[in-house]
């Protein structure tokens, strides 16, 4: 029964690496001389390099590394510069946005301004690398796919941006930093009333595990077909083979319907680009047309009747809503002049001396000094 | 016939597992099989004991429809059909149907003389299915530990078996599935536009040919996985997020009881930092 299913690629020619079609290098040109990797040749192409390098991408590498610095070094600032301790704590170390009370205003540098900074030149990094695809795209005589799909990945990163500018704070930027953005993740989720009410959130989740599904589909069916050569897709879209022809009928005995070789892309095309279209929307949804997911669950009938806990007075209820109550809810969201955060300032606020050891420290949050909460209550 | 014009040479008999030539047909574009026939008893048996839990329970809102594993009390045992033993049958339904899925897929792949990878790579997925409804429930001591089948209500387990290791997002195992899922959704959208970008080029310029795929990629990042790496690296991805999310939540419970930012300690604790 155990016949081979080509995981690895197990003879390996070598010959003269390939330099690349011909291109316009008026505005840049390849460089390094190309090397073979036998391990990379296992599993797939061996060679590695040549690179082009125009002015679109150097200028987007400089623009990320300067973002990556101020990144960097204001988390080592974080740890009073020493170095084993940046090692050390830099899981949970972050580049902060600024604090809720300065609203849309340009902060201090030590209080979000780099964060800002940091954000611009990483902006500016993403959309020149953007340039860089699509003049890539184009000098070697291709469609432009590649780069519009990276935009819809851009539009969800931009997102993170304007809704912010929407409901009127920085402060509700993702922070710099691996367990800082997780943190945000779920105070984003629970700020909000849960996300998982977010239907867009749910479609966001439906295209990503659809993703998977239809890179396992199709991965694998081309290796299934690749005795056949079912993995030269394009001669197999241009002039049907009998790996084409398998693999259709494969997914057409088991479940009905086939895609065919080219329409195939498609489904992976517009199933990768919606998972970050829709996540953009419901990332801008929130806040300024939904400040509550669940309740608006629970408006429109999505909420499974559970035990009497979950049944608010309308006092409760008006006291889960969001803090931005300049837009009203369940209206076209429109500009409101961004108000001053009634949020505690949390840079005065009590600091519990380890979230590991809170159970010693714990605060009695009603016995918070109202002086220290800033804006009017 | 729902048959492709170029289908009939491959209608050939032969390549069961099971039941020699006896359910060797087609039905429609689908080819049957025993195990299409297992599929269609669990699947109609599975979709009708829904429709009956939805029909005893409190509403027909296809939204907060809620079939809900036994209470914990049942431990391992039976429950009463009423309250979790529909659940059970479900689950039993489901484990039948997704199996001889599997297996359906193996017959079809022998009959075409391709490789097993498709019924490999769905097993990941039923994989992590069954960790979430029998593993787990299993170590854990109670079927109650299931996630219960409704669209919202399996949201608000998600949600609330998250909190109760107060972050999940710090389950390292949870962290690579993640990256897993994101990482495939990216490569996806580079094959599948790579493929559409050749074959579809500007107005007036032929259609490319898979040279123009290396060299793209060459150009923007010094390398190309190839046109039989892209697949292999698909494959791997896609069954990757699938098995780290099965250990993501198998970990939670029967092996890490306390919130998992608290795992994280035994980084802090090195003795490397003194």
């Amino acid at each position: 029964m155990l016949e081979y299913q080509n995981l690895f690629t197990r003879v390996q020619v070598r010959t003269v690496p390939e330099p690349g079609l011909p291109i316009d290098e008026s505005t840049g040109t390849r460089y390094g001389k190309p090397t073979f990797s036998y391990l990379m040749g296992k599993f797939g192409d061996a060679q590695i390099g040549p690179i082009y390098l125009g002015w679109a991408g150097v200028l987007s590498l400089l623009f990320g590394f300067i973002a990556f610095e101020i990144i960097g070094l204001n988390m080592w600032a974080s740890v009073g510069w020493d170095p084993v301790e940046f090692i050390r704590q830099l899981p949970w170390l972050a580049l902060e946005p600024p604090p809720p009370q300065d609203g849309l205003r340009i902060p201090p540098l030590n209080q979000g301004g780099w964060y800002l900074m940091a954000g611009f030149f990483l902006t500016m990094s993403i959309l020149l690398w953007w340039v860089r695809v699509y003049r890539r795209a184009r000098a070697l005589q291709m469609g432009t796919h590649l780069p519009w799909a990276f935009a819809s990945a851009i539009f969800l990163y931009l997102t993170f941006f304007f809704q912010p500018l929407l409901v009127g704070s920085w402060s509700e930027m993702v922070p710099f930093g691996i367990f800082p953005h997780l943190d945000w993740t779920s105070a984003f989720s629970i700020r909000y009333g849960n996300l998982y009410y977010n239907p867009f959130h749910a479609l966001s989740i439906a295209f990503l595990y659809g993703s998977a599904v239809l890179f396992a589909m199709h991965g694998a069916t081309i290796l299934a077909v690749a005795r056949m050569g079912g993995e030269r897709e394009i001669e197999q879209i241009t002039d049907r083979g009998t790996a084409a022809e398998r693999s259709m009928l494969f997914w057409r005995w088991c479940m009905g319907f086939n895609a065919t070789m080219e329409s195939i892309h498609r489904w992976a095309w517009w199933f990768a680009v919606l998972t970050t279209f829709t996540g953009g929307i419901g990332i801008l949804l929130t806040g300024t047309v939904v400040d509550n997911w669940y309740l608006w669950g629970v408006k429109h009938g999505l909420v499974a009747p559970y035990p009497a806990q979950n049944q608010l007075t309308p006092e409760q209820a008006d006291l889960l809503r969001g803090r931005y109550q300049g837009t009203a809810p369940d209206t076209f969201p429109s500009y409101v002049v961004p108000q001053n955060a009634t949020m505690p300032d949390t840079a005065e606020a009590p600091i519990v001396a380890d979230s590991l050891a809170a159970d010693s420290t714990m605060t009695d949050s009603t016995k918070v000094d109202s002086t220290k909460t800033g804006g009017a209550q | 016939m729902a048959m492709l014009s170029f289908e009939k040479k491959y209608r050939v008999r032969g390549g069961t597992l099971i039941g020699g030539d006896l359910f060797d047909f087609w039905f429609g574009p689908f080819y049957v099989g025993f195990f299409g026939v297992t599929t269609i008893f669990f699947v109609t048996l599975g979709t009708l004991l829904c429709v009956w839990g939805a029909a005893m329970g409190p509403t027909w809102n296809l939204w907060q429809i809620n079939i809900a594993p036994p209470d914990l009390k049942y431990g391992l045992g039976l429950a009463p059909l009423r309250e979790g033993g529909l659940w059970q049958i479900i689950t039993l339904c489901a484990i039948g149907a997704f199996g001889s899925w599997a297996l359906r897929q193996a017959e079809i792949a022998r009959k075409l003389g391709m490789g097993m990878h498709v019924p490999w790579a769905y097993g990941g997925a039923v994989l992590a299915y069954v960790t979430l409804v029998v593993i787990r429930p299993l170590l854990l001591g109670a079927w109650g530990h299931g996630f219960p089948y409704g669209i919202f209500s399996h949201l608000d387990w998600v949600s609330n078996v998250g909190y109760q290791y107060l972050h999940f997002h710090y389950n390292p195992a949870h962290m690579i599935a993640v990256t897993f899922f994101f990482t495939n959704c990216l490569a996806l959208a580079m094959h599948g536009s790579l493929i559409l970008s050749v074959t579809n080029p500007p107005k007036g310029t032929p259609v490319g040919t898979s040279e123009q795929e290396n060299v793209f990629f060459r150009d923007l990042v010094g390398y190309s996985i190839g046109a039989i790496g892209i697949h292999r690296l698909g494959l791997f991805l896609a069954v990757g997020a699938a098995v780290w999310s099965a250990i993501c939540i198998v970990i939670s419970g029967p092996f890490w009881t306390k919130g998992w930012p608290e795992w994280w300690n035994w980084w802090l604790n090195l003795p490397i930092w003194k």
